[in-house]
């Protein structure tokens, strides 16, 4: 790659707080390094991860609302974590996890573990038991 | 507690703490010395084994084993510690910086405030060097930023006690022992032979060059086998591992240019001059393989099919496999 040809095809992914490095050559060959605001396919599959992210919130927001999950699937999603990622930061079983995402059983949790569960996602419990 | 602590920008994070590092204790070598050094530049493709959902595509060796590499070749010793607790593990880093030791961590981005949103996955590998301490805040020097930056206690105790892919424990790591008299022309040419064996003669088709040709043939039936959507995460994947996490363009290959060329110049040795102009435009490729599959997934591929994609792959492939044989042929 010509250090001309770096790309700076800014799509405020990098919210102007950073400038990635890429390593190119100049005219002679010789290679340095270029600040770049961003690559249109790197953008285009950045976005697709982050897409597959919120599609995957808005099913969980529909299911919730239709009372088959319970808002802890909501924080779970939105933090990109999985049942099995959730377990090890609680330190309980991830089939505890996935009786807690049913709506009876997180309704009736203790102060306790849900004391623990809004740690975990730095916030309340009040937060904890919205969507939003 | 200050210390004096020069902070330069680098693409990737752990050749960067490498390279700022080793600088801080009086060794000057640039990142993609640390990268050839640390034997850093590698392919695999491992379909069975999936994160997220998506089969692992990796243009580098495993996280860590650059530092590794790079330290045993050098015979730079260092201290590798994790912990049992957040409490210890501040302690252990703020008698360090008392010391006037900065210190590398492993981290997650997910839990550093002062990245973009977009780069904040659950990836828990990503190297940093705090030097300060100022009250409850820490200095932190992130190689892929142009700055250092601050982070709370509380925050930095979150990054380092991330759980997942790896639990990151509280690991850190400084240099004890650097020596001054270190042969680095030996070590540069003990990095690059490493690397030019395991891309060029590994026979597993899921490791080195030929994993290239491997992915080739999986690519090429990614729509048939997984359907259009599924196909194009697939494919996103690919890219992401070789352009969006700090590989410097086209998955380390052109940071290896880089390498190679500076390796020429301290080796006096024109051949490795001429290899980095192949890399060079092997880097081309992928980035071009990179954009081609960037149309693909946002449905602008005007006719281009998997197979195409597949083909431009297996190019690679073949370039890749000849490049590091003959790399691993000459004789230093």
């Amino acid at each position: 790659m010509k250090k001309k040809d770096v790309p700076q095809d800014d799509e405020n992914l990098f919210e102007g707080k950073v400038k990635v490095v890429k390593y190119a050559v100049d005219d002679e060959g010789n290679y340095g390094t270029v600040g770049s605001s961003g690559w249109e396919p790197e953008n285009v599959v950045l976005k697709q991860a982050w897409d597959e992210i919120n599609k995957k919130v808005q099913g969980t927001l529909v299911k919730i609302e239709a009372g088959e999950l319970s808002p802890l699937a909501y924080h779970m999603e939105k933090n990109i974590m999985d049942v099995g990622m959730l377990s090890q930061y609680m330190d309980i079983s991830k089939r505890n996890v996935g009786k807690h995402l049913e709506p009876s059983r997180f309704n009736n949790l203790d102060e306790k573990t849900l004391n623990k569960y809004a740690e975990v996602f730095d916030i309340t419990v009040e937060e904890l038991k919205k969507t939003e | 507690m200050r210390i004096d602590f020069e902070h330069r920008q680098s693409a990737h994070c752990e050749t960067g703490v490498i390279s700022n590092l080793m600088r801080h204790h009086g060794l000057d070598i640039s990142e993609p010395m640390a990268l050839g050094i640390g034997s850093g530049l590698f392919f695999s493709h491992m379909p069975f084994i999936k994160v997220n959902g998506l089969p692992v595509t990796t243009y580098r060796i495993m996280p860590g084993d650059i530092f590794k590499k790079f330290a045993k070749r050098t015979g730079v010793e260092m201290k590798r510690q994790k912990f049992s607790s957040p409490e210890k593990a501040m302690d252990a880093l703020d008698a360090c910086l008392e010391q006037g030791l900065p210190v590398g961590m492993l981290t997650s981005v997910f839990y550093l405030p002062y990245l973009p949103r977009a780069f904040r996955f659950h990836f828990n590998a990503h190297n940093i060097v705090v030097y300060a301490k100022e009250g409850d805040d820490y200095l932190v020097s992130d190689p892929i930023l142009e700055e250092p930056v601050k982070i709370d206690r509380r925050m930095l105790i979150r990054a380092r006690f991330a759980k997942g892919m790896p639990n990151t424990n509280g690991r850190m790591y400084y240099p004890t022992h650097v020596p001054k008299d270190i042969d680095v022309n030996a070590a540069i040419v003990k990095g690059l032979k490493y690397t030019a064996k395991d891309m060029g003669t590994i026979p597993i088709p899921i490791f080195g060059g030929r994993a290239i040709g491997f992915l080739a043939g999986r690519v090429a039936n990614y729509e048939k086998k997984y359907g259009q959507d599924e196909a194009k995460k697939y494919l996103g994947n690919i890219v992401r591992m070789q352009e969006e996490i700090g590989t410097g363009g086209a998955g380390f290959r052109f940071m290896f240019g880089a390498f190679l060329q500076e390796a020429s110049g301290r080796l006096g040795n024109p051949m490795l001059h001429k290899k980095s102009q192949e890399i060079t435009k092997i880097g081309d490729l992928w980035r071009n393989f990179a954009y081609d599959c960037g149309r693909m997934v946002k449905g602008r591929a005007d006719g281009m099919s998997y197979q195409d994609l597949a083909y431009q792959l297996s190019d690679i492939g073949r370039r890749e496999i000849l490049f590091f044989q003959s790399i691993h042929k000459m004789k230093f």
